[in-house]
């Protein structure tokens, strides 16, 4: 009918034409026009950004600074050994972690098993014990003069064990401390799967074991996959375990090369080397977690399934569970209350242990707030004004997962003692460091809480009187407090565990729970680390306990998902 | 410029509705009876134009429904009265006021509308007396509109709950109330029976009707449900594939739509083909006056309940035999089988002896509507 009107431009649809990874459907009502971000949103948001791309961008510069000697190191036979260990160890680590994750995780959602969820909450509780806390209890009980070579030499004469330092050690202690990033993947998927296709395949004839491996383990696929990039991820970041149990991968390699030479140019070629890695198992995972949006079942409450009758097999099947809970918690406790023990009678610093633990609460209680702070005008850009820019953005912050925590602590040692000398070794830089590495975490517990408050309670502000601004303070802000605090508190407890940013960054004197392992250990004194690391596992065992009780009392909104916020 | 008050003003004369107005043309009504006046508006997604020239004329204290399929335009319309979309073309006036257009984009806090969602959006945070009273000014008389409202919508004594302790039909009503509290040029309501269940759903809409008419307000109602519009609305814009293709009153649109899809949407609607010669129209029916003139080709409409039917010993000849019948309570369904060839569907009483089998003599009641005889497609959205 009506034909008046002129043609919209094409600027008039740029924005519009941008798709995040998440917002390819179209058509989302709800995207926002053309309307701009408000100054107070975006200008923060750009500062943190670029704050997070901070540390990248200044190792490439250093490493291009050293020229041709870059190739020389890059293309030397000990990078070669560097990186084909840290392939092998990240490839086996993953393995393994699937290996036992996966049978954890059917165990604990499909059958009949006696205990079920005791299991599955104790699966997910390694978490809680830092790995480098975990290497530090593997040393004490299998190393050299370990407890059990002492109880061995005894009544058997055995004066040495096959050598834990090396491979084995570090194999053996990632997966045990990993294996349940690969656990909450998969239990996720097993939960979320449609008992329908299983009904149906049951119904074609098909028995519970050719049901499982015809019809469940392959919808599990990238579940698995997802889980095992993350444990990999982890290994090859990890500063702590490897270089305790001195096995030769890109962390220790490059605090290594930091350590002894002058030319830091080097170390941060190797740096650059490691986030490459990094990035690329990130880029792997996000692409199996993009494809695998089928996994979720319909809306609708999942009925709930009948439980798979174990019968004779609950016997082995106990015996894994028991034998997975001795290993990864049973023994780091045991030996750990051993040294205590030992360490008390011996009379350890109490006021020590005590500086310790408020300067660690210190340390992560600012990065906490700094960090949810930062994240905050990051996250409402991405979910309230989506476009090319404000994902390119969030995806920025995203970054930080493939930083690890040595190359952060290496790039800003450097900036800070080149650039920001006043600023070097105080806790505000130590604190910045520590919002770069973890901001992701932050982010994304703030993003999906953004996310579960409805457009239309903002756009129900907007008519009632309230600018764009007025109406995220109003209402939204409200509604994502949960998920900010979640955000917040997460953080707290991974800056806490921190070990190489700690290690490199602190203020002189600023002696953490964390560093105080770590000299501990550097110097074999079992004892002294034995105080600090179960006061760190108490408190970081605290929010699991938190959230069983926060749980009951959750009535009107869903609770986080917890598999991507434990991840590290 | 329009008076501040909207408060209850004197109902328009409802005889006073110019009829048969198809084409929403201000120039007819004095100034300032229209409340929302929107022109050639269009809005695109990406490639997609889903909004493609809408010109729309709310006039004040009447309820107008903007009816169509889903996935037609309706609610994009909606919000782009609101401000929650960024207009490509067209213009919206709000109270006499350009809100929307060239060079002009007001936010949705500067509209002066008030906004109905289909999941009420109320937020979960605040009591229903805070809901209401969020759209209002901080001042004493604050505590005075909320309670005004709240009696408006009859719940008074619930203005402590929370949001999640009422049922579907509360929350509805406070969406309304708190629609209304700032006392809005007009509300939109979006789909908003849509998520309560068929039995609640009459009783409610019969409440917001009432509230509305109580208040005096103009409102917007976008819905694809053509009962919803029929029985609520003054006024009704069907709107297709991105235009508004009719406004009508619900009559008028009912048993004069504008053509076959119209006429198909809004009601049970069959075709028998006929050649048209002037006022009348020559089907296997026989001779039927024709509402209007018409020449060539040409279906014609017709409505089940138009449909007589005669049982053979009184009516001779016969021309078709009962197929089927469904019994409703009601009324009663009967599909018969023409002997020229084709089946049509009679809509009766509930009594009345025809079985299926029977021998009948079919004819129509009144003035029947023909539309040129279909060629294209129907393409819907």
């Amino acid at each position: 009918m009506a034909t008046t009107g002129s043609q919209p431009s094409p600027t008039d649809l740029l924005p519009l034409s941008g798709r995040g990874t998440l917002g390819v459907g179209f058509p989302a009502r709800w995207r926002r026009g053309r309307r701009l971000p408000p100054f107070v949103i975006w200008a923060p948001a750009l500062i943190v950004v670029l704050l997070m791309a901070m540390p990248l961008v200044y190792l490439v510069l250093r490493a291009s600074e050293a020229g041709s000697d870059v190739w020389r190191l890059v293309f030397r036979e000990r990078t070669a050994t560097v990186f084909r260990n840290t392939a092998w160890l990240a490839a086996t680590v993953a393995t393994a972690s699937a290996i036992i994750a996966v049978p954890l995780a059917w165990l604990t959602t499909r059958t009949d098993l006696p205990l079920r969820r005791f299991w599955a909450t104790v699966a997910t509780l390694p978490l809680v014990i830092p790995s480098y806390v975990g290497a530090l209890t593997i040393i004490a009980a299998l190393g050299p003069r370990g407890l059990v070579q002492e109880s061995l030499a005894g009544p058997l004469g055995i004066e040495r064990l096959p050598s834990i330092y090396g491979f084995p050690g570090a194999w053996l202690t990632l997966t045990l401390f990993t294996f349940p990033y690969v656990f909450l993947s998969v239990r996720t998927a097993l939960v979320g799967l449609d008992p329908a296709l299983e009904e149906a395949s049951r119904c074609l004839g098909r028995g519970s074991w050719r049901t499982f491996f015809g019809c469940v383990l392959p919808q599990l696929r990238p579940a698995i996959a997802t889980g095992a990039l993350l444990s990999a991820l982890y290994t090859i970041s990890d500063f702590g375990v490897v270089t305790l149990l001195r096995y030769d991968v890109f962390t220790r390699a490059v605090y290594v090369q930091y350590r002894s030479s002058f030319d830091r140019s080097l170390a941060a070629a190797l740096a650059l080397l490691l986030v490459l890695f990094a990035i690329v198992l990130l880029l792997a995972e996000a692409a199996i977690r993009g494809r695998s949006v089928y996994h979720r079942s319909g809306a609708g409450t999942a009925r709930r399934q009948r439980a798979i009758h174990l019968g004779r097999w609950r016997w082995p099947a106990l015996a894994f569970c028991g034998a997975v809970l001795a290993l990864s918690l049973l023994l780091p406790l045991a030996v750990l209350l051993y040294w205590l023990a030992r360490g008390l009678s011996g009379g350890a610093g109490a006021d020590r242990l005590w500086s310790s633990i408020s300067h660690s609460i210190t340390a992560g209680g600012l990065a906490a707030l700094a960090a949810a702070i930062a994240a905050l005008p990051v996250a409402v850009l991405a979910v309230r004004f989506r476009g090319r820019l404000s994902a390119a953005m969030e995806r920025a912050t995203y970054l930080g997962y493939a930083l690890p925590g040595i190359v952060i602590a290496l790039a800003f040692v450097f900036v800070g003692a080149n650039y920001l000398t006043p600023l070097y070794q105080t806790l505000g830089l130590l604190i910045v460091a520590y919002v770069v590495r973890f901001l992701p975490q932050a982010v994304g517990a703030e993003r999906l809480s953004l996310l579960q408050v409805s457009p239309r309670l903002e756009e129900a502000a907007r008519t009632l009187g309230r600018s764009s601004l007025g109406a995220i303070v109003a209402v939204t802000l409200p509604l994502a407090r949960p998920g900010m605090l979640a955000g917040a508190a997460l953080v707290f407890l991974t800056v806490m565990k921190e070990l190489p940013i700690t290690l490199l960054l602190s203020p002189i004197g600023f002696d953490t729970l964390a560093t105080d392992i770590w000299s501990a250990t550097g110097s074999g004194s079992f004892a002294e680390a034995a105080v600090p690391a179960l006061t760190l596992i108490a408190i970081s065992a605290l929010p699991t306990v938190l959230a069983s009780v926060r749980g009951g009392r959750s009535i009107d909104r869903p609770a986080l998902p917890s598999a991507p916020a434990m991840r590290q | 410029m329009i008076a501040e008050s909207l408060a209850p003003t004197e109902p328009t004369d409802v005889a006073a509705a110019p009829p048969g107005a198809h084409l929403p043309d201000g120039k007819d009504h004095p100034f300032q009876d229209i409340a929302v006046r929107c022109v050639g508006l269009e809005k695109r997604f990406g490639p997609i134009e889903v909004v493609r020239g809408v010109d729309l004329d709310a006039e004040r204290g009447r309820l107008l429904a903007l009816l169509g399929p889903s996935g037609c335009g309706k609610t994009t319309t909606l919000r782009l009265m609101a401000g929650l979309e960024t207009l490509d073309a067209g213009t919206v006036e709000i109270a006499g006021r350009l809100v929307a257009g060239p060079g002009r984009d007001e936010p949705p806090e500067r509209r002066r509308v008030g906004m109905v969602f289909q999941d009420y959006a109320l937020f979960p945070h605040l009591s229903v007396a805070r809901n209401v009273a969020f759209g209002l000014a901080r001042r004493h008389e604050t505590k005075r509109r909320m309670r005004e409202v709240l009696d408006l919508v009859g719940l008074a004594d619930f203005a402590e709950r929370m949001p999640h302790e009422l049922s579907g039909g509360q929350q509805q009503r406070v969406a309304l109330a708190r629609a209304l509290a700032p006392n809005p040029a007009v509300v939109l309501l979006d789909e908003p029976f849509s998520n309560l269940d068929p039995e609640l759903r009459l009783t409610v809409r019969r409440e917001v009707r009432q509230i509305l008419a109580d208040a005096g307000a103009t409102a917007i109602l976008v819905t694809h449900d053509q009962e919803e519009a029929l029985s609520l609305a003054d006024r009704i814009a069907v709107m297709w594939d991105g235009r508004i293709i009719q406004t009508a009153n619900p009559e008028e649109l009912y048993h004069r739509p504008v053509d076959r899809r119209v006429a198909a949407f809004v009601g049970d609607a069959q075709f028998l083909p006929g050649e048209a010669r002037g006022r009348r129209v020559d089907t296997v029916l026989g001779p039927l006056p024709l509402a209007g003139q018409a020449e060539g080709a040409v279906d014609v409409l017709l409505r089940p309940e138009t449909i007589r039917l005669a049982l053979a010993p009184e009516a001779d000849p016969t021309n078709a035999q009962v197929t089927n019948r469904e019994f409703f309570g009601h009324h009663q369904s009967l599909t018969v089988q023409l002997d020229a060839g084709g089946a049509l569907r009679a809509r009766l009483g509930s009594y009345g002896g025809i079985r299926r089998g029977d021998r009948v003599q079919v004819s129509v009641r009144g003035a029947v509507l023909a539309f040129p005889r279909a060629t294209q497609p129907d393409n819907s959205a």
